[in-house]
């Protein structure tokens, strides 16, 4: 391999920069058309700079109440980042053994994978609607007046939205975690155990340690994927939407760069926390290091 | 302590047989899946045999949405509207696959066997992946400073002079969906043809060198087939996304492209439910046989 580079290397090297440019080239388009002056519009030339089409988004667009749908996002992420990690780690630690119907389980976790989202979503919303009409049948039949009236839906953003979105980032977290414990070396949780830890201090102090990385990776999943997930919860999410969805209803009807605007600021949280993510992994992964050579 | 199974994959110590403690560490994943997942898709296939007035669902057992999908179809020269959206869709499904592995396979080839050191590869390699996690319909109308009427490649179209005025088939259209499914898909082709990759022994290329193959020789009867693996999964990603997809075709085609995706999302919408579940069971129907198809092919829980 110390051959001078060929002309295929530089070939190649330039079909990836125009990879590169491709995927990153439209995203700054609009990041920086969303400083676009107050008389600018969706497209170049830039007609002074400005931050009133942020401005402009804290007002909201239109009837659309943007700050709520964005705190409706964060929290359902969180709720789904939590869930997505303790599940997922909690289940690769089960598959390490031989477990009986262990293969089913995984086959339904891939399949729920690569599933057509639009299928996914159509079913959980057909359940909980099937969920409501017994629930109402159940209110007339025992009589509670009360209940029949209150009574809306069971669909909402912590019932149908969270499990449907779950049906995505559980995959996910089961596969990398998956991966994880492919190449984990399991000599230290041995030592661990033949020095007479439970298995519950093994895994506390040992195991836990030693994968936290890739759990702080199965989180970023978790969140990321949630907080720009529209497919599987369009059809589950019941009356408030979450921001993604708004921002599809917007694509079809705002004509100003507001909706740049809004772009720009769901991405810069996507960075942040990819961003957050890699320094603690890297961070981690020093540490680690200098540990080993002391 | 060795395997006591010959399925058990993992290191020496993790092979023992699971107690009730593992069950309950897989039960809340396990039940999540069930609920949301494996009681919805019986609940489609259910449904989908009901009856329905514009207010309430009949549980029944006919196959009238069924006929009702392909009411008109079979007739000779016009295609009835289903089968013309199968034939549109799987045409978007073709052509994203096609871009999408050629370039997936391009890049993940450049990021294994050109990059030289592994922090570069590292570094690269996120390069390709960042994307992935922002919002992909922030990623769609980021064409449209670009590809609009006014946008940039119109503007250059015209201050060269290769077209007098602006071209609208750039944006809203079947070109931008397709173009869109390259942008926001060919990530899925990319890590499992690298992950494929990276796993080749390199004493192969240089015996594939010194018993005289070309590198084009090479990288088609060393690197292509030991990569296959990698280019199934991908295969498979790109392939059932795009068959199912609504939210791409609807926003870059500007709401006026027809996909089986689509129409299951506007039934429902209608609360058409039986009629969106029969779409839903031909769809995945149809998905189940292009994955049977691929997955003949590979082993999925060995690559990880």
């Amino acid at each position: 391999m110390h051959e001078n580079r060929s002309f295929g290397f530089y070939a190649l090297a330039a079909f990836f920069g125009l990879f590169l440019l491709f995927l990153y080239g439209p995203t700054i388009t609009i990041f920086v058309l969303s400083f676009q002056g107050p008389d600018g519009g969706l497209t170049f030339p830039m007609r002074g700079v400005s931050l009133h089409w942020f401005y402009k988004l804290m007002e909201g667009i239109g009837v659309v109440d943007i700050g709520s749908a964005f705190v409706r996002s964060l929290k359902l992420g969180a709720v789904v980042t939590v869930l997505t990690v303790t599940l997922a780690v909690s289940a690769s630690l089960a598959f390490r053994k031989t477990l009986r119907g262990g293969n089913v389980l995984f086959y339904v976790v891939v399949a729920s994978l690569i599933m057509p989202s639009i299928i996914v979503s159509l079913g959980i919303g057909l359940s909980f609607r099937l969920i409501d009409t017994a629930l109402k049948a159940f209110f007339v039949w025992a009589g509670w007046d009360g209940m029949t009236d209150a009574f809306t839906t069971t669909m909402g953003l912590y019932t149908s939205a969270l499990g449907a979105q779950l049906t995505w980032t559980l995959p996910f977290g089961l596969l990398v975690m998956f991966a994880v414990f492919n190449r984990f070396n399991s000599a230290y949780e041995e030592a661990a155990l033949d020095l007479g830890a439970t298995p519950w201090q093994s895994f506390r102090h040992v195991v836990f340690p030693l994968i936290a990385p890739s759990v702080v990776g199965v989180g970023m999943f978790g969140f990321t994927l949630s907080w720009d997930e529209i497919a599987r919860s369009s059809q589950a999410i019941g009356d408030l939407n979450t921001l993604p969805l708004e921002l599809q209803g917007l694509t079809t009807t705002v004509t100003t760069p507001v909706i740049y605007a809004l772009g720009t600021l769901t991405t810069v949280i996507s960075f942040i926390v990819v961003g957050i993510t890699i320094s603690i992994m890297a961070f981690a992964r020093r540490r680690a290091r200098g540990k080993s050579s002391r | 302590m060795s395997a006591t199974t010959p399925t058990a994959k993992t290191s020496a110590p993790a092979a023992r047989r699971a107690g009730p403690a593992a069950w309950l560490q897989a039960a809340p994943l396990g039940l999540v899946f069930l609920l949301f997942f494996i009681v919805p898709l019986v609940l489609i296939l259910a449904v989908s045999f009901w009856d329905a007035t514009e207010y309430e669902l009949i549980p029944a057992f006919t196959p009238k949405n069924y006929i009702a999908i392909f009411e008109g179809c079979g007739q000779f020269g016009d295609l009835c509207v289903t089968l013309k959206t199968y034939v549109s869709t799987l045409k978007f499904c073709f052509l994203a696959w096609i871009f999408t592995l050629g370039i997936g396979f391009t890049v993940a080839y450049f990021l294994a066997f050109h990059v030289r050191t592994v922090a570069m590869q590292t570094v690269l390699f996120l390069l390709c992946t960042i994307p992935f996690w922002t919002s992909n319909v922030i990623r769609m109308i980021s064409w449209i400073p670009l590809l609009g009427r006014n946008g940039l490649v119109n503007d250059m179209l015209i201050s060269l002079r290769l077209v007098s005025q602006p071209q609208e088939w750039l944006l809203f259209s079947s070109f931008s969906v397709v173009l869109a499914f390259i942008h926001l898909f060919t990530i899925f082709m990319i890590v499992p043809i690298f992950n494929s990759m990276m796993r080749i022994d390199r004493a192969l290329l240089e015996a594939a060198l010194d018993a005289g193959a070309t590198p084009w020789q090479t990288l088609w009867n060393v690197i292509v087939p030991l990569s296959r693996t990698g280019i199934i999964i991908g295969s498979i990603f790109v392939i059932t996304i795009v068959m199912g997809d609504f939210v791409t075709i609807g926003v870059m085609g500007g709401q006026q492209i027809a996909s089986v995706g689509k129409i299951i999302q506007v039934q429902t919408s209608y609360l058409q439910f039986p009629l969106a579940a029969a779409n839903a069971v031909i769809l995945l129907a149809m998905v189940l046989m292009i994955i049977w198809a691929l997955t003949r092919l590979v082993d999925i829980r060995k690559e990880l």
